[in-house]
């Protein structure tokens, strides 16, 4: 918070953002520096994350039941099962406190270190740093819970996943590294080396230096922000706790994916001028963005659990801010950015606040077959938690883009606005049928969870939760609304200019020379409104009266399993990678061949050690060599054995033979 | 002429074999005793003129002494060593004095260690062998190093043929000794051409080898002589393809014969033929270098090989025997410094070894009655001393740098390199295959789980053994360790014979 | 206070015997002193060079508190001690991790005393490799690590003891005939075994003058593999590797702490010390050779880790995969010597070195607590463990993270370096390599769930089995390992400048 003091009250921030650095690596004569840096956009995104991770800290508190007893045969791995209590005579089950709740926040506290990590460095490095802590924290908590099953393939999922993109990461990081020789924003960042980069083409995909870098470095924010095609872990990541939903969705990870791109988009949009044609990078950018908006808004439309229809919305969002990056929109997406992480938390946080108040309605019945995240089970939630509710209903609103009030409209608008102005009609297009699509699902959920009738008993037992969790739902839902405001295009009809656009000016400043303030167009304003709340009045329509998935139309398979990709990477990518390593390498080349070779070798000597012993030690140098020495030595042994009689005086006259042959044989050659 | 020294040295173990078989044949232990006296006096008396030859940074021979024998033939008892023959020298009292300890024997009908029956003559037997050894190394005198040669050769006949293993001493005692003197009679032929040919030319009759080596003989008489003369006396040093007595003889030979044959006897052929051959026919050892070469490279191969595929310990030893005297012979033909001096040392090192070797063997047989490596096995259990000797011998004989063998082998690689490389490539794959081999046999026969019939009855080694043990592992790592305690002595023998190859 | 200074070096090469020949001669019943004496020995191998390192001076170049003694003179081979900042890193690593290795044995109950003498003549051994400054001595030690290696596996090793011992000792002895082969060629050439001599003679020969009926060139060419290939062995490049899983997994814990941490080092050390300065022009021309090998270490490390069922054969085979990336950089600065590419790669691979020495010594350590307690490897006997052993579990974790690469601990920095460095050079290969750097992933994490996630084994929850967790020796074991893990993660310019000074003076 101090820090965005600060900021705010600094006069062009831009100019002059805080630097320090110290040297880290050294590098042959050279040292690699590290430091921290913090200018409008770090500011603006510190600001956001701040909050948002303490409202969902607070929340959590109440999440875990803090101050609940211990549960009957709660595990260390699996969520508490509630306890009984005793209270005046009678029994009754009430939630119990989770079993490892020190290390949650232990893990949840690291995630947040990670985050800002992230967000405040200067350069790449440590970015990626604090890139792979969130990695690790994801992977720890989704699997918080690593009792259950689906946690852990989650987990793994998830780490896996993202890993991908990272590595893709790391090599652009090297890359970059290795042709600018820093990977300090501000060094990389100036006009000549941009330029240069720009220029230096690659051959690939006909992208410059530049575009090669922000595309590498882009497929690591593809696995961290769950862009189509490595979406597939995001909603997965709903087995953690429901804090730690939100810590991904809104405050954290996913925002540290589009962070980055923001943070690289002068790398981006090198070498393009504002209103030129797209560089290959940016449509690349674009495309994946757009489509994944749409793409995951379809899968939304089908699901029945409450958090993934909000996973997939989120998954959506992220679309929006990547096309807009794609599209050159700076602060659109920024803006969108930020909004998106209130709005998002509000849903998350006020989601799980349901799903508790459903568990306290299933511990009261003592029916765990019910599961407490489908929405079928639920209905006229909005009488039993009207805190809940309210909040909720602005989150979804906002989601939606509801006009004027909520900030999601501002934002949403401002992206549409971007790509319509500077002729961008195919994804304009693309993101308004999303946009349409997010207000339907979102008015579907928001019915069939509160309005209606209660579906279950367990609805009916449901209560409202405690002010530790209420409370942030209530801040949250103020940024939701009012966050909105501080970024009103200038040219807006009616109120344009009443609130002066702050949030451009500010987070204008980040980058070398201002964007340009767009001149006001209607066509975007009507599309915007019209999908915002024709979307939010068909669903309501639609839904109103729905009370089980049979009579949901929209239950298309294709849609309910995700386009079936999950299936599709099983059988493509997970399980040729098995085989290849547990058979083909592990079998065939080491066990098999390799050790095979090696193996030959003993007997190979063995064979040749008897062929030679047999073949012609024996029977050669034994026999012949030494006119058959064997022989001989036969014939000689057979016929001395007789006076082996072991008397040694025979032997002694034997040894003085000797001797006098030898003294004969000499004194002979001597007379001759 | 000061005290007489090597006299002593060499005519002490005579002197003790004759009191010895004067004793009466019951009092076993009395003639142990003087026996282990004589080794004692021995070895101490050659420790003493070795390091008087290190200490005293002596070159060329010393502790000379001469004394007429049969002057009108020109026949002295001349003695010297210099730096080549003073370590065997040594090694011999080495050898000499753990013999008499391994062979020790006791009254115990369990273990029938060392040697139980007529102690009394093998003894005699055996120093009579001893003394043979010496007077080769310190003779300086063609005549007298041939009659030590036959003394020294003459009683392995008995001691294999008498106390050696049932069932083949008969078949190995001849076929050794129809060897040894066949190579000897050639060499000895040689010999007499040399002593002839000298008596032409300058009208001495002397077998003065100082002298001999001065006479200048043509370079077509070398080429001639050099042959037989070199070769009749390295069938004794095991060369190819002349090794087969070799491994018989050792499988046959009681333990201490063993480590005399294998340890000292055979070191006696290769020095007769570097002293004899090469240096009195340097112009010859010129000419078929590289045919003795040839022979040694492929021992060494062609040993590793056998001693790969063997099932007989004692086999196994008696082929790396081969293998590594090839590497001697080899160290010889190169005739360059490096070499020589490697095949010095390898000498005295395989010496060294190889007597460990048999000892062990032997002290395993005389408990497990059995030499056949695959009946063996859990040794280490039960005599742990043993094998601690036995893998510090293996080691050696791998040539694992820090021992002895090292030191040794790697000169003479590098000998061969500057003459030869390809040799030396083909070489170093013997070392491969021995680490093989004596990694798989210690693995077997020490290590791995001990059959029924051999439980219960194998008892740790003696006392006597362990000091035999401890003394041979010392000298193979202090050498190992240090090679300043014994290469520069080698070399100064070295200097003298490049000396000669250079003149002539 | 003098002659400790300039005798430094043999007094931290030579304490260990001498503390081993001590053993000899202390009572075998004793276990308890026997254990102690040994982890004290071994501690003031340590302590000497803590002094070391700090007497050590950074901007002094070449190599310092060398030390010269004639040795064997007759083929003038001298006894030549001297560090350099490379060489130093080593020593450190391995005085650092031959106490714990001591301790982690504390659980040895069979025949401990020559036990402990073999790891101190281990100790000794190594230490010679990363302090010599002749190539025979080099050899020599090269060589004699090999022996007590052979016996600790072959004596304390388990089931199949007897092939993995073999197949070490006999593999890499084959593997150093060539290198045995070209030392001598070099000694008959040059008359001299000192490195620094040999270093500009040997390079200053020229290309075309005939040697032993070849060009310079062909003889330095096959000289060069000879070398290589004898290191190849060692590190273990693909396809030299499959020694490593077995010896490895039938080793005693603390032999693998050894093998993986220390041994392994010889053969990338080999490299650096010896195959890069004696052939820069051929590491150039074969830079591309030696990379091939390194990306197949890694890749194939990678799946061949991912493809078992054994827990210490999915380390060992981490082993093979995070050498590889040692070898990589020392390709790459093979091949962009001078330039600061090589510095970076040549500095990332000496540090992923003393990394994976922590790491990879952490994660056998820990595969041997466990196979203590369960006696069992296989990854499907385990599962769900997490709850019974908290603190285990969480060691394991943080181990595992260290050797996956996790940013924030050492492992990455290192990696890092050498991508960073090899990227520009070898760019294709390094590419390939992030396919391994993926798979690391996978089978780490597929570790760690089949040990401390998954359903839980109930046959270790209770009963007999019941599974201890980790106690205080043990702790005691990992706290310093993870501890250096962790500075290095966070602040590596400690050690890597000593190391970079190194560097740029070599490359």
């Amino acid at each position: 918070m101090a820090v965005f003091w600060f900021a705010v009250t600094t006069e062009h921030f831009g100019e002059h953002p805080l630097i320090q650095s110290v040297d880290w690596l050294p590098t042959g004569d050279t040292w690699l520096k590290i430091g921290v840096l913090v200018d409008p956009l770090t500011a603006a995104v510190l600001f956001f994350v701040a909050w948002t991770v303490l409202m969902i800290f607070i929340y959590s508190i109440g999440y875990h039941n803090y101050g609940q007893p211990a549960g009957d045969h709660d595990h260390k791995g699996l969520p508490p099962h509630g306890a009984t209590v005793e209270e005046h005579g009678h029994k009754h089950v009430v939630p119990s406190i989770e079993p490892m709740y020190s290390r949650f926040f232990a893990f949840i506290g690291l995630f947040a270190f990670g985050m800002f990590t992230l967000v405040v460095s200067d350069n790449l490095l440590t970015l990626f740093v604090g890139w792979e802590i969130m990695g690790l924290c994801s992977y720890l908590l989704i699997g918080f819970w690593y009792g259950k099953p689906s946690a852990r393939n989650a987990a793994i999922k998830a780490f896996m996943t993202t890993r991908i993109g990272d590595v893709f990461m790391l090599i652009g990081i090297a890359f970059l590294y290795s042709v600018t020789g820093t990977l300090s924003f501000r060094e990389i960042f100036t006009e000549e080396i941009l330029h240069t980069l720009a220029s230096v083409p690659t051959g690939l995909f006909g992208l410059s230096a530049a575009g090669l870098i922000a595309v590498l470095l882009f497929i690591g924010t593809v696995g961290k922000s769950a862009q189509w095609p490595l979406h597939v872990w995001l909603p997965d990541a709903m087995e953690g706790p429901t804090p730690v939903s939100a810590m991904i969705h809104a405050a954290t990870m996913v925002s540290a994916g589009v962070y980055a791109v923001i943070r690289m988009f002068p790398l981006l949009t090198a070498g393009w001028a504002e209103g030129a044609p797209l560089t290959p990078a940016m449509s690349f950018v674009a495309f994946i963005g757009a489509f994944t908006a749409l793409f995951a808004a379809t899968i939304a439309v089908a699901q029945n659990d409450i958090k993934r229809v909000l996973a997939y919305s989120t998954i959506s969002q992220l679309g929006f801010m990547i096309a807009a990056l794609g599209i050159g929109a700076y602060i659109a997406a920024v803006f969108h950015l930020i909004t998106h992480a209130f709005f998002k938390a509000l849903l998350f946080l006020g989601s799980g606040s349901v799903i508790h108040g459903m568990e306290h309605g299933v511990l009261h019945t003592g029916n765990h077959a019910v599961d407490p995240q489908d929405m079928f089970n639920m209905g006229g939630l909005r009488k039993k938690m009207p805190i809940t509710f309210w909040t909720f209903l602005i989150g979804g609103f906002a989601l939606s883009g509801f006009p004027l009030v909520t900030a999601g409209f501002w934002s949403k608008d401002e992206i549409l606005a971007d790509a319509f102005v500077n002729g961008h009609i195919v994804v304009f297009a693309t993101l308004a049928i999303a946009a349409f699509m997010t207000a339907f699902y979102t008015m579907r959920q928001i019915t069939l969870t509160f309005l209606g009738e209660p579906r279950t008993k367990e609805a009916e037992h449901a209560q409202e939760t405690p002010f530790t969790m209420t409370v942030p739902l209530m801040i949250l839902s103020v940024f939701a609304i009012g966050y909105g405001w501080v970024g009103i295009p200038e040219h807006f009809p009616l109120i344009g200019g009443l609130v002066p656009n702050w949030f451009h000016e500010f987070v204008g400043g980040t980058l070398a020379e201002h964007p340009p303030v767009l001149e006001f167009n209607i066509v975007p304003l009507l599309t915007s409104l019209v999908v915002a709340l024709g979307g939010l009045g068909l669903g309501w329509y639609v839904y109103r009266n729905v009370n089980s998935p049979a009579e949901d139309r929209l239950q298309i398979p294709v849609l309910k399993n995700k386009w079936y990709f999950d299936e599709v990477y099983e059988v493509v990518f997970i399980k040729p990678a098995l085989w290849f390593s547990e058979v083909f390498v592990s079998q065939w080349m080491d066990k098999g061949f390799i050790d095979g070779i090696l193996h030959l070798f003993g007997p190979a000597t063995g064979g040749v050690g008897s062929a030679i012993r047999n073949y012609f030690d024996i029977p050669f140098i034994n026999r012949f060599l030494g006119d058959g020495t064997a022989d001989a030595t036969w014939w000689v042994g057979k016929n001395l054995r007789p006076i082996q009689t072991g008397r040694i005086q025979q032997y002694l006259v034997l040894s003085l033979i000797v001797l006098f042959l030898v003294g004969g044989l000499l004194y002979y050659f001597l007379l001759a | 002429m000061n005290f007489p020294i090597l006299s002593v040295i060499t005519f002490l173990p005579f002197v003790a074999g004759v009191i010895i078989l004067m004793m009466p044949a019951t009092r076993k232990n009395e003639t142990r005793a003087v026996a282990l006296t004589a080794a004692v006096i021995d070895l101490l008396l050659s420790a003493w003129v070795y390091i008087q030859y290190l200490q005293g940074h002596m070159t060329g021979y010393q502790f000379l002494e001469q004394h007429n024998w049969l002057p009108q033939l020109g026949i002295s008892l001349f003695f010297g060593v210099d730096g080549m023959s003073a370590p065997l020298v040594l090694l011999t009292g080495i050898v000499m004095f753990t013999g008499v300890l391994i062979s020790w024997g006791n009254d115990d009908p369990h273990v029938m260690a060392g040697i139980q029956d007529r102690p009394r003559e093998f003894f005699a037997f055996l120093f009579l062998l001893a003394g043979g050894v010496f007077g080769v190394f310190v003779s300086l005198d063609l005549f007298m190093l041939f009659f030590f040669y036959e003394i020294a050769v003459f009683p392995m006949y008995l001691l294999i043929a008498i106390w050696g293993w049932v069932k083949t001493r008969e078949y190995a005692a001849m076929k050794l000794t129809l060897y040894l003197f066949i190579g000897s009679v050639v060499s000895l032929v040689g010999a007499l051409a040399m002593y002839w040919t000298n008596y032409q030319n300058t009208g001495i009759l002397s077998f003065n080898m100082l002298e001999l080596e001065k006479a200048g003989f043509s370079a077509a008489f070398q080429n001639i002589w050099f042959l037989p003369v070199f070769l009749g006396f390295a069938v004794l040093g095991g060369i190819w393809p002349f090794h087969n007595w070799s491994p018989d003889g050792h499988v046959a030979a009681p333990t201490a014969v063993s480590m005399f044959h294998a340890g000292v006897l055979m070191k006696l052929g290769a020095f007769a033929a570097l002293r004899v051959g090469v240096m009195l026919l340097p112009e010859g050892a010129k000419t078929w270098a590289p045919l003795i070469m040839g022979f040694a490279g492929v021992a060494v191969v062609y040993g590793a090989y056998i001693a790969f595929v063997q099932t007989d310990l004692k086999y196994m030893i008696g082929f790396s025997s081969v293998s590594h005297m090839g590497l001697v012979m080899l160290g010889i033909s190169t005739l360059n410094a490096t070499g020589l001096t490697g095949a010095g040392v390898q000498m005295f090192s395989h010496g060294v070894m190889t007597a460990l070797f048999f000892a062990v063997t032997g002290m395993i047989y005389d408990r497990a009655h059995t030499r056949m490596i695959p009946e063996l096995g859990g040794i280490s259990k039960v005599m742990p001393f043993a094998t601690i000797g036995f893998i510090i011998g293996g080691l050696v004989s791998m040539g694992m740098p820090g021992f002895s063998g090292f030191v040794a082998e790697f000169p003479i690689f590098m000998g061969v390199w500057q003459e030869q490389w390809l040799v030396a490539v083909i070489g170093s794959i013997s070392i491969i295959i021995t680490a093989a081999y004596i990694m798989m046999n210690i693995r077997k026969v020490f290590f791995s789980p001990m059959p029924e019939n051999l439980q219960g009855h194998i008892s740790d080694v003696t006392v006597l053994d362990k000091i035999a043990i401890v003394t041979l592992c010392l000298f193979m790592i202090t050498i190992g360790l240090f090679p300043g305690v014994m290469v520069p002595m080698v070399s100064t023998g070295v200097e003298n014979i490049m000396r000669l190859l250079g003149g002539a | 206070m003098d002659f400790f200074n300039t005798h430094l070096l043999s007094l931290i090469l030579f304490l260990p015997t001498i503390a081993a020949l001590i053993m000899l001669f202390l009572p075998s019943g004793e276990t308890k002193l026997m254990r102690w004496f040994a982890f004290g020995a071994s501690l003031i191998p340590f302590v000497l060079t803590l002094v070391l390192w700090n007497n050590f001076d950074l901007n002094a170049t070449g190599f310092q508190f060398e030390e010269k003694y004639t040795w064997y003179e007759a083929i003038n081979a001298s006894f030549h001690l001297g560090v350099d900042g490379i060489s130093l890193t080593m020593v450190l690593l391995t005085t650092f991790l031959t106490p714990l290795a001591i301790l982690a044995s504390f659980s040895v109950t069979d025949r401990v005393k020559p036990y402990m003498m073999l790891f101190l003549f281990l100790e000794t051994g190594m230490l010679g490799v990363f302090m010599a400054l002749d190539l025979l001595i080099f050899f020599v030690f090269w060589e004699i690590g090999l022996v007590p290696m052979y016996f600790l596996i072959n004596q304390w090793g388990s089931a199949n003891r007897d092939y993995a011992s073999l197949k070490f000792m006999i593999y890499t002895m084959g593997g150093s005939l060539g290198l045995l082969l070209a030392v001598q060629m070099l000694g008959v050439l040059f008359g001299t075994y000192d490195l620094m001599t040999l270093y500009q003679q040997w390079n200053s020969l020229s290309a075309d003058t005939a040697l032993m009926g070849m060009t310079v060139g062909t003889v330095k060419t096959i000289a060069f593999w000879a070398f290589a290939i004898a290191f190849a062995v060692k590190v273990p490049l693909w396809p030299f590797h499959t020694w490593l899983p077995d010896a490895h997994t039938e080793a005693p814990t603390a032999g693998s702490m050894i093998l993986a941490g220390v041994l392994l080092k010889l053969g990338a050390y080999g490299f650096i010390r010896l195959v890069l300065p004696l052939y820069p022009v051929e590491a150039k021309i074969f830079a591309g050779a030696l990379a091939v090998l390194a990306v197949g270490a890694i890749v194939f490390g990678a799946f061949g880790s991912l493809g078992q069922t054994d827990f210490k054969r999915l380390v060992a085979y981490s082993s093979v995969n995070h050498m590889g990336f040692v070898v990589l950089g020392i390709a790459a600065a093979g091949l962009a010597a001078g330039t600061a590419d090589a510095h970076i790669a040549m500095n990332g691979a000496v540090l992923q070195m003393f990394n994976h020495g922590l790491s990879a010594a952490g994660m056998f350590f820990l595969v041997g607590v466990i196979y203590e307690r369960t006696h069992t490897r296989n990854l499907n006997d385990f599962g769900g463990l997490f709850p019974l052993v908290p603190v285990y579990g969480g060691i394991l974790i943080f181990t595992s993270m260290a050797s996956l690469g996790l940013p924030g601990l050492n492992g990455f920095v290192s990696e890092f370096m050498v991508v960073r460095g090899a990227y520009p050079v070898l760019k294709i290969y390094t590419a390939i390599s992030m396919l391994g750097l993926l798979f690391t992933g996978a089978y780490i994490l597929k570790g760690i769930m089949k040990v401390l996630h998954g359903p839980l084994n109930e046959h270790w929850a209770h009963g007999e089995h019941k599974l201890t967790e980790i106690n205080t020796r043990e702790i005691l074991v990992m706290v310093p390992l993870m501890a250096l893990i962790l500075v290095i993660g966070i602040w590596p310019a400690w050690i890597l400048e000593v190391i970079n000074k190194a560097v740029v003076a070599l490359f």
